[in-house]
């Protein structure tokens, strides 16, 4: 059975769309069969940073619509063959997704996959509220930064509320994906700490992804970071995320990006 | 060095936690969360309601969170001679 997760936050410019490439490519690194869905109606990216841009000929909005079928809108990575994009239309508006063709596409996908990673717009939109809205799980990215943290605490409260889970009165399971964090500037009191944040919004943390050049570098080359450069900080993190997603007890550390010394005390077996 | 830490204006990290703490206490009690204890304070009155009079503004439903516990609290004041009344017909 699949796990369906929406990766969320509230706030844009967050690394929702770089963590839902690097999570849905780790998952399929791992040998998992992976979804990526793009509900950013009107201004999608996640094809871009899969690099399959050039690939696109339907989308989510076709198949809501009854335009195309699945399978003809479902793009296979070129790189991981267990890795599929279903992409988000770049025409249309956010009301074109309709609460019942969501859920229609969402019960085939589930089917098809091991696990339906949902890309959320920012915002509390209709585009937000359609991803969330059949998760199992949800994944908060989150700056460790003020505005960050209050949009994320809002999108929590729409979590327990406005989802199917919710309403059914089950416990809707959130995990922490703290991400841009420096851990220089953190340790000389200019940055919240982790443990501020998960005092704060009070939700388990499942990674710590530190700023880094190479989620940029990756995002130029349109290859999520996990396959791009699967030994750089962040691709470990990533990585280290998603078996602790699968099941796996990994404890949570910053990889760190220092070549050499540190390399060899933490970088070698975490990735 | 340390010299320089002296003149160095006091860390700005916890006066973020600090400022979040408040804001988010405050913001939590007006939105989403809320709407929990509103629809509870419906619900409860209508059930007892159903079987005591009582006086609907005063019902007092609150809910505390802990950090291991959270409570909820209903308080309500029912009249006597309703509630004789209603116990011998049932």
């Amino acid at each position: 059975m699949a796990q369906v997760v929406v990766v969320t936050s509230g706030k844009g410019g967050v690394g929702k769309t770089t963590s839902t490439a690097a999570i849905g490519a780790a998952l399929a690194q791992e040998g998992q069969s992976v979804a990526v869905v793009d509900f950013d109606i009107g201004l999608r990216n996640l094809d871009l940073i899969l690099g399959a841009e050039r690939r696109v000929v339907y989308d989510l909005v076709n198949v809501i619509q009854g335009h195309a079928n699945l399978s003809q809108a479902l793009i296979r990575d070129k790189r991981i063959e267990t890795l599929y994009l279903l992409p988000a239309s770049q025409t249309r508006d956010k009301d074109a997704l309709t609460e019942e063709g969501v859920y229609r596409v969402i019960s085939e996908l589930r089917e098809r996959f091991d696990w339906v990673i949902c890309d959320s717009p920012a915002g509390i939109e209709r585009g937000a509220t359609m991803a969330m809205r059949h998760a199992d799980l949800a994944l908060i990215v989150t700056n460790p930064e003020v505005s960050s943290v209050r949009d994320s605490d809002r999108i929590i409260g729409l979590l327990d509320s406005k989802t199917e889970k919710a309403e059914r009165g089950e416990w809707m399971e959130k995990l922490l994906l703290l991400t841009r964090y420096d851990p220089g500037r953190a340790n000389r009191g200019d940055m919240l700490k982790t443990e501020d944040v998960l005092e704060i919004l009070s939700i388990p943390l499942l990674g710590i992804i530190p700023e880094s050049q190479d989620v940029l570098r990756a995002s130029n080359l349109g290859s999520p970071v996990t396959l791009n450069n699967p030994q750089s900080a962040p691709a470990r993190a990533y990585l280290e995320a998603a078996r602790r997603l699968k099941g796996e007890s990994i404890a949570v550390t910053v990889p760190r990006d220092k070549k050499g010394f540190f390399n060899t005390l933490f970088g070698r077996k975490a990735a | 060095m340390n010299l320089l830490r002296f003149l160095k204006p006091r860390d700005t990290a916890p006066v973020a936690r600090d400022r979040l703490q408040i804001l988010l206490a405050h913001e939590r009690s007006l939105v989403g969360r809320s709407d929990l204890v509103a629809i509870l304070r419906e619900e409860i009155l209508a059930v007892i309601a159903k079987h005591v009079a009582i006086d609907p503004d005063k019902v007092k439903v609150k809910m505390a969170k802990g950090e291991t516990l959270s409570t909820l609290e209903v308080d309500l004041e029912i009249r006597a001679p309703s509630n004789t009344r209603i116990a011998l017909a049932s």
